[in-house]
């Protein structure tokens, strides 16, 4: 890395002291990037391999790359902490600001340990970190609320970050997130809900620093070169015009789209909740992360009369994306949109994991008709598919928590079904409730055994779609998803959106770290990315996950994906093959 | 002279790769030579504001300079003198529509020359030079 770059600069705030410091780290940034690589080296340091989750011992890193600032779609923060959700890893990644505010606050990473006393939020705004008194924020119903006094509080219009739980994480929720930019989100594994334990209701982050480059004039062509393919060809036309939720038709058409819990695979009024429906009858406006031309953010304006006032209307804006639509939308049997736009709504406006939420109300809509739960379990909600009046009733109660079930509940799918049964339809992969593809196999190993158990960790469901009609074996199959994995976290350290993954292949990502004073060839990159992804691994077992012990709910061998019905027996030799894959590359 | 236009506001996503570009004329990245600014109008769903120099014929920014750093441009705008800048900011306290941007790192002003880069990495047709 360049001499002068400030991505060497760690930030570390200790929230019990209300103190924070500045390390200089260029050993880390030059062995691992940055992102996901320096994220598992500074939480490898910093986390004491017993801590709870919701304790004060717990750590939580931010981390960005090189190519944050420098070059258009780096726009991604890491977060790193160990999970409420799964009680292991947990990873995450948000674009928003929350980037280009880190990188040019001049960090290339912010550590937060501790717990405050009272509730509080940190603002940092360059070399200065202001520790902020936020009882008065601390109980508001809707994270839009904080968002809206936050961003007349604090300075930085346009340049700032503004990240922040709902009630959903000081409830502690265990698939709480954090929601920065109001659309963009920390989703998934519970950072909200760390964030609340240790009283943090916010962070700011603002900055605008120059960035040193190798080659002046390389730089400015590498750019152009890389905003002409990013803007004009057609590799990310489908993020900009439909958005994700083109997906939806494709999936549903395919028989992958998972519906009513799973029973199905598809849904007959796929269509009414499609990215070209929403588009057609409810986009209002589209909108970008920083540095990124994009623009993949879609938001639905809402316009609803209030019953009580004649001539009265809200409009709201509510951002919409393929995942949400899936566990908020299919999963629930949604047959109009609107429903399922102000569900999505008070699901942001709580500050919950959009898939979670919807793979656990799911799985209570189906426990609720087989009678593992009764009535009074739901404190009186009536949970029936397509009824988005209950549903939003039962959101309230995750995050309240008046009985004993909901309670469960906001532990999600896993912890609730053991306590109550329905385990054999508990869509859950480590403790992560699944993504939105019944592709076939691929996506399921993705789903058990990614670092993040996100599709996006080893994208099984890309791969199970590609090799429909030949599904690979074992071997090939979790060397296929283990080599795709270990690259992404080569993107993840840079920190590129995976959304921009076909156009930094490694030949570019080596040309575009030679502007940042890094000299890697595609194939020392290579090299770095299955070291990352080996040590990540590592600490992900040190902290509880144990590959021997991953297994599939009954429901996904019973409905079937277009690899046909899953056979069991092959899905267990894959596990097998992969588990003992992780054992020994963790032996070496 | 042509001059910075915004052509409709309404169009603008808030990626800000033009203030990128901006700062990118110094063959630098992040953003501290930007002379653009966007920023939402509260809340990015209620859309943006994109601050840029208007090039006033008759500039408050210069009637406000006390070492005549900023020079008036034929046809509109001013031009910074930077050896003769101290850096007091009354220019940037001038402009009512705060375009005039500042960096930090060099305590100065940064005033839009009116060149056009950004023009080039707007996909969305937000800007334009005219006149």
């Amino acid at each position: 890395m360049l001499p002068s770059d400030p991505l060497r600069n760690v930030l570390y705030i200790d929230l019990s002291s209300k103190k924070y410091w500045v390390e200089e780290r260029r050993d880390i940034f030059e062995e691992y990037i940055g992102g996901t690589g320096v994220a598992t080296k500074l939480l490898e340091e910093e986390l004491p391999r017993g801590a709870d989750p919701l304790s004060p011992d717990n750590v939580i890193v931010f981390a960005v790359g090189p190519l944050n600032g420098l070059f258009p779609t780096a726009s991604k923060t890491v977060a790193m902490f160990r999970s409420p959700h799964t009680g292991n890893l947990g990873e995450s990644h948000a674009g928003g600001r929350s980037a280009i505010a880190i990188r040019l606050a001049g960090y290339g990473a912010i550590v937060i340990k501790g717990a405050s006393d009272i509730p509080v939020w940190v603002s940092v705004h360059g070399r200065r970190v202001y520790f902020r008194d936020a009882r008065a924020l601390w109980g508001m119903t809707s994270s839009h609320t904080v968002g809206r006094i936050l961003r007349e509080a604090e300075p930085g219009s346009g340049l700032r970050a503004i990240m922040r739980i709902g009630k959903a994480g000081e409830k502690l929720v265990s698939y709480a997130c954090v929601v920065t930019e109001t659309y963009r989100h920390f989703g998934r594994l519970g950072l909200g809900a760390v964030f609340g334990s240790k009283k943090l209701k916010a962070l700011v982050i603002s900055g605008k620093s120059s960035l040193p480059v190798a080659d002046r004039r390389a730089y400015r062509e590498l750019y152009d070169k890389l905003f002409k393919v990013i803007t004009e060809s057609p590799l990310m036309r489908k993020y900009h015009e439909i958005g994700t939720p083109v997906n939806v038709r494709h999936l549903n058409e395919l028989g992958a789209l998972p519906s009513l819990n799973l029973k199905q695979c598809r849904l007959d009024t796929a269509d009414k909740i499609s990215g070209e429906y929403l588009a057609e009858n409810y986009l209002g406006r589209r909108v970008s992360c920083a540095h990124c031309p994009v623009a993949c953010i879609h938001l639905a304006a809402l316009r609803e009369p209030y019953e009580e006032e004649p001539f009265f209307f809200k409009t709201s804006f509510i951002g919409y994306d393929y995942e949400p639509i899936y566990a908020l939308g299919a999963m629930l049997g949604a047959r109009e949109p609107e429903g399922m736009l102000r569900l999505l709504d008070v699901v942001e406006a709580y500050g919950l994991d959009a898939m979670s939420t919807g793979v656990v109300l799911a799985w209570a809509t189906e426990a609720y008709e087989k009678g593992l739960i009764s009535r009074e379990d739901l404190a009186g909600v009536e949970l029936r598919w397509g009824d988005y009046s209950a549903y939003i009733e039962a959101v309230k109660n995750i995050v309240e928590q008046p009985t004993e079930l909901y309670k469960a509940l906001a532990r999600g799918v896993a912890h609730a079904s053991e306590k109550y049964g329905g385990g054999e339809f508990a869509l859950a992969f480590g403790g992560n409730e699944m993504a939105g593809y019944h592709t076939g196999p691929a996506a399921y190993l993705n789903y058990a055994f990614g670092l993040r158990h996100s599709h996006l960790d080893s994208a099984g469901y890309s791969l199970d779609q590609k090799t429909i009609g030949k599904t690979p074996q074992p071997e090939e199959l979790v060397q296929k998803l283990v080599e795709e994995e270990a690259w992404r976290q080569v993107l993840t350290s840079l920190v590129v959106c995976l959304f921009a993954r076909e156009v930094y292949k490694p030949e570019v990502v080596s040309e575009a770290l030679k502007i940042s004073g890094y000299d890697l060839s595609p194939s020392d990159l290579a090299e770095i990315g299955r070291k990352i992804y080996r040590e990540k691994y590592r600490l992900k077992v040190e902290l509880g996950f144990d590959p021997d012990r991953v297994s599939f709910p009954q429901r996904i061998f019973e409905t079937p994906t277009p690899h046909g019905r899953l056979d069991p027996a092959l899905l267990e030799s894959m596990r097998k093959t992969y588990a003992g894959f992780i054992r020994s590359m963790l032996a070496n | 002279m042509p001059r910075l236009n915004v052509t409709d506001v309404e169009k603008c996503v808030g990626c800000m790769s033009c203030m990128f570009a901006c700062s990118r004329r110094f063959s630098e990245g992040g953003l501290s030579r930007s002379a653009i600014h966007v920023s939402s109008i509260g809340g990015v769903e209620r859309g943006y504001r994109v601050i840029v120099c208007r090039a006033c014929e008759d500039p408050s920014c210069a009637a406000a300079c006390p070492t005549g750093a900023l020079v008036r441009r034929a046809g509109g705008g001013v031009i910074l003198n930077p050896s003769k800048c101290i850096g007091c900011g009354n220019c940037r306290g001038a402009c009512p529509i705060g375009a005039v941007m500042w960096d930090d790192e060099m305590n100065k002003p940064i005033i839009c020359v009116h060149c056009g880069f950004c023009i080039g990495y707007c996909p969305y047709g937000v800007l334009a030079l005219r006149g």
